[in-house]
């Protein structure tokens, strides 16, 4: 009867220890880093605001205001100041904001889709086509990246959306390699084997069995392509390539903001500030990614 | 190792090619001319221009010609700076970015593998927080918000270095575009610094060091530094490459007259041949780098076979 008794409680015992997966660990050692955390709640804070704000601002963005140029902040009603055209700055930085973030968004996820298909693809068949698919990339690394998005933009016009589509089409390279590394050291594992033994064809193997197991590095990867993004966009509005006005994105208010920097600092000071807000969010929230997926630099 | 470094070079010509061949047909592509003016030109002396430029051929023809001027050393002439070629215009801004760029990379190495070493010595203390606290700041702040505050900051308000300009390359003109081209470049060198470090400290051989009783300076100096720089130097090959040939939003602010800003102009502009000439500049500096990069990896860790 004891014995009977200790082994169900045993049994119970082994009920209440649930497996960890890889994923479980991760989460738990991510939400233990305090940096991350805040990143990611002030993170959401800024999407809230990019999604929300530009509703609620007294003023619209592109408004021009004669009589209230170059307000500085606190007055007027204009919570951060005005422009030299008496656009209302806290309006055009929530706009600026959203595009800024789109941008990362689309971009990202253009870059993510050709990067891991294309990776993946030149890691699974291997031989010749691994080899000229990466010799493509070596050839598209030696192009400066400048020559890409003006060639691009040139030939797509300055539409915003394509702007999106030209700034991930330059940036999957690097994604493409990580996932070729990954999908080499993936494809002779047990399970890959039991998949091809079981029948099953190239295209699926690929998409079922190797792209969700290397997500891992590129899903920290990621979060470091996205400030690069945001950032890329940004040299391309200073350089009067990106966004066009009365559009705004936070580069094009940085550009703007440097010009008129002595007159009116606040132009320059609040975009850089939410800028480098939001790149700091990803950067800490890539660096608690890596180490808590992979945890052996720690 | 000679016979390293020439199979190296051989397998660098046909990527060299297949860049050229890329860059050449996408230029191409785009819509646009070099000669598109503000007044339509007549279609005579469109002709005559295209004539003379050898742009009336076929483009496969044109192509043929590009490569064998390339293979001569000749990159042809500007095609919107008349009587310029594009070899006068490299050589004319070339130094300028050369000057700049070398400047950046030397002293972000040397201050960025200081920073990293101190930081990974004192690992998780007040030095090593404040050392990674600046380097998140050092690569989210681009450069053209330090660029700008910089000049507000240290040239116009207190007036101790010139705002902009070349000078000829005068020590004072030189300080607040390096500085401002170095400071991402020290944030992430001290980056990567600090985690080789960490990781090679944990290493068997420097127990065995510490064990002999071996000073941490010795340690440090003689046997971590090299094997920890190695992900450094696979970083600082491209990274060197991008910055001596040009930084468009630095020369822009400062108003210096180097490659970057001239390449987007020509873009811009369809100036096809200083284009590609640039394209081409870059593309074997990478390459060259890269391999710079992988002999520096075989003379600091002597696991590593050339083969």
């Amino acid at each position: 009867m004891s014995v009977f008794v200790s082994a169900s409680g045993d049994r119970a015992d082994l009920a209440a220890i649930r497996g960890r997966s890889l994923w479980d660990d991760a989460r738990r050692r991510l939400m233990a880093n305090r940096a991350a955390v805040a990143s990611m709640i002030v993170l959401g804070l800024l999407v809230a605001l990019a999604a929300v704000g530009p509703f609620l601002t007294p003023f619209p963005y592109d408004q021009v205001n004669k009589q209230d140029v170059w307000v500085p902040p606190l007055t007027h009603g204009h919570l951060l100041g005005t422009d030299a055209l008496g656009r209302d700055l806290l309006a055009r930085l929530l706009v600026g904001l959203r595009v800024s973030l789109a941008i990362g968004a689309v971009a990202t996820s253009v870059s993510l889709a050709i990067g891991v298909a294309w990776g993946a693809t030149a890691g699974y068949l291997g031989g010749a086509v691994d080899e000229v698919m990466m010799r493509f990339v070596d050839v598209l690394y030696s192009l400066p990246f400048i020559f890409f998005v003006i060639l691009l933009m040139v030939t797509f016009g300055s539409n915003i959306v394509l702007i999106f589509v030209a700034i991930g089409a330059v940036e999957w390279l690097t994604m493409s390699r990580i996932v070729r590394g990954q999908t080499l050291t993936l494809k002779n594992r047990e399970f890959v084997e039991a998949a091809r033994a079981a029948g099953l064809g190239r295209t699926a193997i690929v998409a079922r069995h190797i792209v969700p197991n290397l997500l891992g590095p590129v899903v920290v990867y990621v979060t470091l392509t996205i400030p690069a993004v945001i950032l890329a966009e940004s040299f391309l509005s200073f350089l009067g390539l990106g966004v066009q006005p009365p559009m705004a994105s936070l580069g094009t208010l940085i550009a703007g903001g440097a010009q008129d920097m002595e007159l009116a600092p606040w132009l320059l000071v609040f975009p850089s500030l939410v800028m480098v807000a939001t790149l700091m969010c990803f950067n800490f929230i890539g660096d608690g990614l890596r180490d808590a997926i992979d945890p052996k630099d720690r | 190792m000679l016979r390293f470094i020439g199979r190296r070079l051989l397998v660098a010509i046909p990527t060299l090619f297949l860049v050229i061949t890329v860059a050449f047909f996408m230029m191409r592509a785009a819509p646009g001319s070099p000669f598109d003016m503000d007044r339509k030109l007549s279609p005579e002396i469109e002709a005559n221009v295209l004539a003379k430029y050898g742009m009336n051929k076929p483009l496969p023809e044109q192509y043929v010609d590009y490569l064998a001027g390339v293979a001569r050393g000749d990159l042809g002439p500007s095609l919107k700076y008349r009587d310029k070629t594009v070899l006068d215009i490299l050589q004319q801004n070339y130094p300028v970015s050369l000057r700049l760029g070398l400047s950046a990379i030397a002293i972000a190495s040397i201050v960025g593998v200081s920073l990293g070493v101190i930081a990974a010595l004192r690992q998780n203390g007040p030095a090593d927080n404040l050392v990674m606290a600046v380097a998140i700041l050092g690569v989210c702040i681009p450069t053209f918000v330090t660029a700008p505050l910089l000049v507000l900051g240290i040239a116009s308000k207190l007036g101790w270095l010139p705002t902009a300009g070349w000078n000829n390359g005068a020590l004072p003109n030189l300080v607040l575009p390096v500085t401002v081209l170095a400071l991402p470049q020290i944030a992430i060198i001290s980056r990567l610094t600090r985690a080789g470090m960490i990781e090679v400290l944990h290493a068997n051989y420097i127990r065995t060091a510490r064990a002999k009783g071996l000073s941490e300076t010795t340690i440090v100096r003689k046997h971590a530094l090299r094997a920890a720089i190695l992900p450094l130097v696979s970083y600082l090959g491209p990274a060197c490459a991008g910055l001596i040939t040009g930084s468009l939003v630095v020369e822009k602010i400062f108003n210096l007259p180097g490659l970057g800003k001239f390449f987007v102009v020509s873009a811009l502009q369809r100036d096809y041949t200083v284009v590609m000439g640039m394209v081409i500049v870059y593309a074997a500096l990478i390459l060259l780098l890269n391999l710079v990069a992988d002999l520096l990896y075989a003379a600091l860790d002597p696991r590593v076979r050339l083969a």
